[in-house]
C-alpha cells in the first residue's frame, strides 16, 4: 500500500487524575474513512483535538504523509489541510452564514465573493444554504452543513467528523453519506466518529476502536458485526434489555386536541397534539430536535400549564395542576438536559433527591426537610441504579453524564410513578449504562407504569417501545406498533428530509 | 419666563460638548462588551482619566499631553480589571463594581494638589471662513479636536465592527468564547485588547470632563456618567451609531433643561433635572424594540480547558 495520510504513534496525553490517551497508534490511508469508536470517556475527543491542534500530547509522534506534524494550534492544522467539523457546533448564533464561515478560514475572500462560493459549493454537494441567513434560525441539519461547507471550502485532505448524525433524520443522515461518499471518491480521507454501528458499517472503510485512552483492537466494519464492535467498545458482553410480553391496561394519559403557543421566539408552538398512553405501554416519539420535544415535556411535567380538560389522568383533568401536584397524581418527568434542568449542578445529589422526590417520599413535613430520610433515598438510587459516585455529599456536577443520567432516572422510577415522561434518556450515556437505564424503563412498564419516551435514537425506541408517533414542527403523527415499522415509514413520519437533496455531480 | 434668552445655536455647540464624555466612555464600553466582557468600572476609569489628564496637563501645560495621559490612565486602571477576570479568572461584576470605587479613591488622592487649579486651555479648531460662517460655523467648525475625534471614534468602531476581519473575530469572542476558542481564536488576548481600549476610551471621556466641559478638578466630578454609559450601550442595542444618538440626545437634554431652569420655566427643577435619564432611557427603549441582542457570552468567564 502506499504511503498512509495520518500516523499516529504512541500519543499520550494525560490530564490531572486520568490519562486520557495511552500510547495511541494508528494508520489514516489517503481516501479512507476511518471510524474512531469507543465509549464515552474513552478518549476520542482528545485525539482528535491532538491532530486538530487544539491540545499538545505530552508525548508521541505524528506525521502526516511521511513528515513530522505538530500543529502548535487550529491555524496550523488548517494550513496543513485538517479539518474538521465538531460534535457541539462551533458556529456563532448571532452571525449569519458567510460571516461564520469566515471564521473558520485562514484568509477569506471579501463577503461577496465567500457567498458566491458558499452557494456553488452547497449545490455541488447538495447542502443547499443561504449564506446570508442567521444561524440562530437555522435547524440542527442545516447548522451542520454550515459546518460541512466551511471545512469544504478549505479543500482538506482529512476531514475530522466528530458524532455528526446524532442530530440528523434518516434521511439526511442518507444525504450526509452520499455527500462523504463523494469527498471520499475525490481522495479525501475522513475520520468518523461515533458510536452508531450501523453508521459505521455502512460507511466505514477501517475501525479503531479506544477503551479507556488505549487502542483496545481494529477491525473492517463491514465485515464484523455491530454486536462484536460493541462488545469491544465495553470490553464485556452487552446484555440486550429484555422485553416482557406486557398486557396493556387501561388508558392511563390522555391528551386531545392540545395546543399550546411557542414559549419564546426560538421555541415550537405544539399543535393539536393527540396522544394516549395506556398503563404498562411504552410509547416512543421520535422527532429531530427542536420540533416541540422540550414544550411537550414540559406541558407534560406541570412546568407549563393548559386548560384542565386538554391532559386527563384517568378520566381526571390535570391540564392546570403543576409539577409537584402533578407528581403527587403519579406523573412525574425526567427533562433532557441533566445539568441546570433535572439536576441543580451545583447541589449535591441528596439535595437533588429532595427537589423532586419530596412530596411522593413524604421527605419534607410542614415546612422542614428530614435530611436523614432524603439522604436515605439518595443512597438507595445510588445502591439500585448502580451510580458511580463517592457518595451522595458529592454535587451532581461532579458526575459524569452517563452517572448522572442513572440518578436522574433512578430518581424518577424509585418514586414508583403511574406515568413517567422522560426526554432524552440516554443521551451522551456509553452503551453500558444506556442498557441499564433501557432495561429499568422496561422493567418499571412491566410493572404497570405508562411510559412516553421522548427520544432522537430511533434504535432505542424501537428497542424498546411499544407504539411509535412522531413530533414535526410541532404536530405529533398518530402513534403506530413499532413491530414491522421500516427506516423509511419513519422517515416519512418525521416529516423527511426537510429540503435536503442528493448530491448533483 | 423668557425663552428667547435661549440661542439654539448656542445650545447645539454646547449639547455635542456636554455628549463628548459620554459618548467616548460608551463606544469604549461598546466594544468590550462586543467582546464578551461586562466592565462597571466606567465610572471608575472615567475619574482616574480626568485627574491623569488635568495633572498632566497641568504640569506639562500642554492639554494634548494630557488627553494622551488620561487614555493611558484610563487604560492602566483597566489592565488591573483584565488581570483580575481574564487570568485570575474573577467575577467580572464584582470586578468591575471594585474597580469604580478603587478609582473614586485613587482619583481623590491624586488630585489633592490640584483642587482649584485651571487647567490650560485646550484650542479650538478654528478655520478661516469656516468657523466664522453663521450658524454653521459654531456648531460644526469651532470645537476642539477631542470632540471631533469622538465622532470620528465612532465611524471607525462601526466601521470596524461590521466590515473588518479583526471586527467579525472581536464579535465572535463575544458572541461564543468556546467555539471561537475551538476555531483557534485567542479569547483571552483579544478580550484584553478590547479591555485596554475601553480603559482608555473611559480615561479620554474623564479628562474631557476636567479639561474642557468643567475646566477644573474636584473629586467625584465625573458624577454618574460612566453609569450612563453603561445603560446607555445597552439601551443603544450594541450599536456605534445608536450610542452616538443616545448621547446626543442625552447632552441635548441636559443643556436644555438648564437652559430652562435659567429661563425660569414654571416646571419644578427635579422634573427638569430627570429629565434627560427620563427621555434618553424612553427613546432608546423603543429604538431597541427589534430583535438584537446581547452578545451571547457577556459577563461570562472564559476557561480554555473546555
Amino acid at each position: 500500500m502506499s504511503q498512509p495520510l495520518l500516523t499516529l504513534d504512541g500519543l499520550t496525553k494525560a490530564y490531572p487524575g486520568v490519562v486520557a490517551n495511552d500510547t495511541v497508534s494508528f494508520e489514516i490511508a489517503e481516501g479512507e474513512v476511518h471510524a474512531l469508536l469507543g465509549e464515552n470517556g474513552a478518549g476520542k475527543s482528545t485525539l482528535v483535538k491532538m491532530i486538530y491542534g487544539l491540545v499538545k500530547p505530552d508525548s508521541g509522534q505524528m506525521h502526516l504523509r511521511g513528515a513530522p506534524f505538530q500543529p502548535a494550534e487550529p491555524r496550523a492544522a488548517r494550513a496543513d489541510g485538517i479539518a474538521m467539523v465538531f460534535q457541539h457546533f462551533s458556529l456563532f448564533d448571532a452571525l449569519n452564514v458567510a460571516e461564520n464561515v469566515a471564521l473558520g478560514m485562514e484568509t477569506p475572500p471579501p463577503m461577496r465573493d465567500l457567498a458566491h462560493q458558499i452557494r456553488t459549493v452547497s449545490e455541488t454537494y447538495g447542502l443547499p444554504l443561504d449564506p446570508y441567513r442567521t444561524v440562530g434560525d437555522l435547524s440542527a441539519g442545516e447548522r451542520q452543513r454550515v459546518e460541512i461547507i466551511r471545512c469544504l471550502l478549505q479543500d482538506p485532505k482529512l476531514l475530522i467528523m466528530d458524532e455528526p448524525t446524532s442530530v440528523l433524520t434518516p434521511q439526511e443522515v442518507e444525504i450526509l453519506f452520499q455527500t462523504l461518499e463523494k469527498l471520499r471518491s475525490e481522495g479525501t480521507s475522513i475520520l468518523y466518529i461515533s458510536h452508531k454501528l450501523e453508521e459505521i458499517r455502512t460507511l466505514c472503510d477501517h475501525a479503531t476502536i479506544l477503551r479507556l485512552g488505549k487502542v483496545v483492537g481494529e477491525c473492517v466494519p463491514r465485515d464484523t458485526t455491530a454486536r462484536e464492535m460493541a462488545e469491544m467498545m465495553v470490553g464485556t458482553a452487552l446484555k440486550t434489555p429484555e422485553r416482557a410480553g406486557r398486557d396493556l391496561g387501561e388508558v392511563t394519559l390522555d391528551i386531545s386536541g392540545l395546543s399550546v403557543p411557542a414559549p419564546s421566539d426560538f421555541g415550537t408552538a405544539l399543535k393539536n397534539l393527540h396522544l394516549r398512553v395506556r398503563a404498562g405501554e411504552i410509547l416512543g416519539i421520535g422527532g429531530v430536535a427542536g420540533n416541540g420535544q422540550d414544550e411537550l415535556l414540559s406541558v407534560l411535567s406541570g412546568e407549563v400549564t393548559v386548560e384542565a380538560d386538554a391532559i386527563t389522568l384517568r378520566g381526571q383533568p390535570i391540564g392546570r395542576l403543576g409539577p409537584n401536584a402533578r407528581r403527587d397524581l403519579g406523573v412525574l418527568a425526567a427533562p433532557e438536559e441533566r445539568l441546570g434542568h433535572a439536576a441543580a449542578p451545583d447541589m449535591s445529589l441528596t439535595e437533588n433527591a429532595l427537589l423532586t422526590g419530596a412530596v411522593r417520599r413524604g421527605l419534607a413535613k410542614s415546612g422542614l426537610i428530614n435530611w436523614a430520610a432524603t439522604r436515605s433515598f439518595a443512597q438507595e438510587i445510588i445502591a439500585a441504579f448502580d451510580v458511580r459516585t463517592p457518595g451522595p455529599g458529592n454535587a451532581a456536577r461532579s458526575l459524569s453524564g452517563g452517572n448522572l443520567q442513572k440518578f436522574v432516572v433512578g430518581r424518577e422510577i424509585l418514586q414508583e410513578p403511574d406515568v413517567l415522561v422522560i426526554n432524552q434518556p440516554t443521551w451522551g450515556v456509553d452503551a453500558a449504562a444506556a442498557a441499564a437505564i433501557r432495561q429499568a424503563l422496561l422493567d418499571l412498564a412491566a410493572q404497570g407504569a405508562a411510559i412516553i419516551c421522548i427520544s432522537q435514537d430511533l434504535d432505542e425506541l424501537m428497542e424498546i417501545s411499544d407504539h411509535f408517533a412522531a413530533l414535526n414542527e410541532g404536530r405529533l403523527s398518530s402513534a403506530r406498533p413499532t413491530d414491522g415499522l421500516s427506516v423509511d415509514e419513519i422517515g416519512l413520519m418525521m416529516g423527511g428530509a426537510h429540503g435536503m437533496e442528493v448530491a448533483h455531480v | 419666563m423668557d425663552l428667547s434668552a435661549i440661542n439654539p445655536v448656542l445650545l447645539i455647540a454646547s449639547l455635542m460638548v456636554a455628549a463628548t464624555p459620554l459618548l467616548l466612555a460608551a463606544i469604549g464600553e461598546l466594544v468590550v462588551e462586543k467582546a464578551g466582557v461586562l466592565n462597571l468600572g466606567v465610572e471608575g476609569m472615567m475619574i482616574v482619566g480626568a485627574i491623569s489628564g488635568f495633572a498632566i496637563a497641568v504640569e506639562s501645560g500642554s492639554p494634548m499631553l494630557g488627553f494622551a495621559a488620561a487614555a493611558l490612565g484610563g487604560a492602566v486602571l483597566s489592565l488591573l480589571f483584565a488581570l483580575l477576570t481574564q487570568f485570575a479568572l474573577a467575577n467580572q461584576v464584582a470586578s468591575g463594581l471594585a474597580l469604580t470605587l478603587f478609582g473614586l479613591g485613587l482619583s481623590a488622592l491624586m488630585g489633592q494638589s490640584y483642587v482649584g487649579i485651571k487647567p490650560p486651555a485646550t484650542a479650538q479648531l478654528n478655520i478661516p471662513v469656516l468657523s466664522d460662517l453663521p450658524v454653521v460655523g459654531p456648531i460644526l467648525f469651532g470645537h476642539d479636536p477631542v470632540l471631533y475625534f469622538g465622532i470620528l471614534l465612532v465611524a471607525l468602531v462601526w466601521a470596524l465592527l461590521k466590515f473588518s476581519r479583526i471586527g467579525l473575530i472581536l464579535r465572535a469572542v463575544g458572541e461564543s468564547h468556546d467555539a471561537a476558542h475551538a476555531l483557534g481564536y485567542k479569547v483571552v488576548t483579544i478580550r484584553v485588547l478590547a479591555i485596554l481600549f475601553g480603559g482608555a476610551c473611559a480615561g479620554l471621556g474623564g479628562a474631557y470632563i476636567s479639561l474642557i466641559r468643567v475646566p477644573q478638578w474636584t473629586e467625584g466630578m465625573t458624577a454618574g456618567v460612566g453609569w450612563i454609559a453603561l445603560a446607555l450601550v445597552v439601551f443603544a442595542s450594541w450599536k456605534p451609531w445608536r450610542a452616538l444618538l443616545g448621547a446626543y440626545l442625552f447632552g441635548g437634554i441636559t443643556v436644555l433643561q438648564l437652559n430652562l431652569q435659567a429661563a425660569g420655566v414654571a416646571i419644578p427643577v427635579e422634573y427638569l433635572a430627570m429629565s434627560p435619564y427620563l427621555i434618553t432611557i424612553l427613546v432608546l427603549v423603543i429604538l431597541s424594540a427589534d430583535k438584537s441582542r446581547a452578545p451571547g457570552s457577556l459577563g461570562k468567564t472564559f476557561h480554555a480547558s473546555q
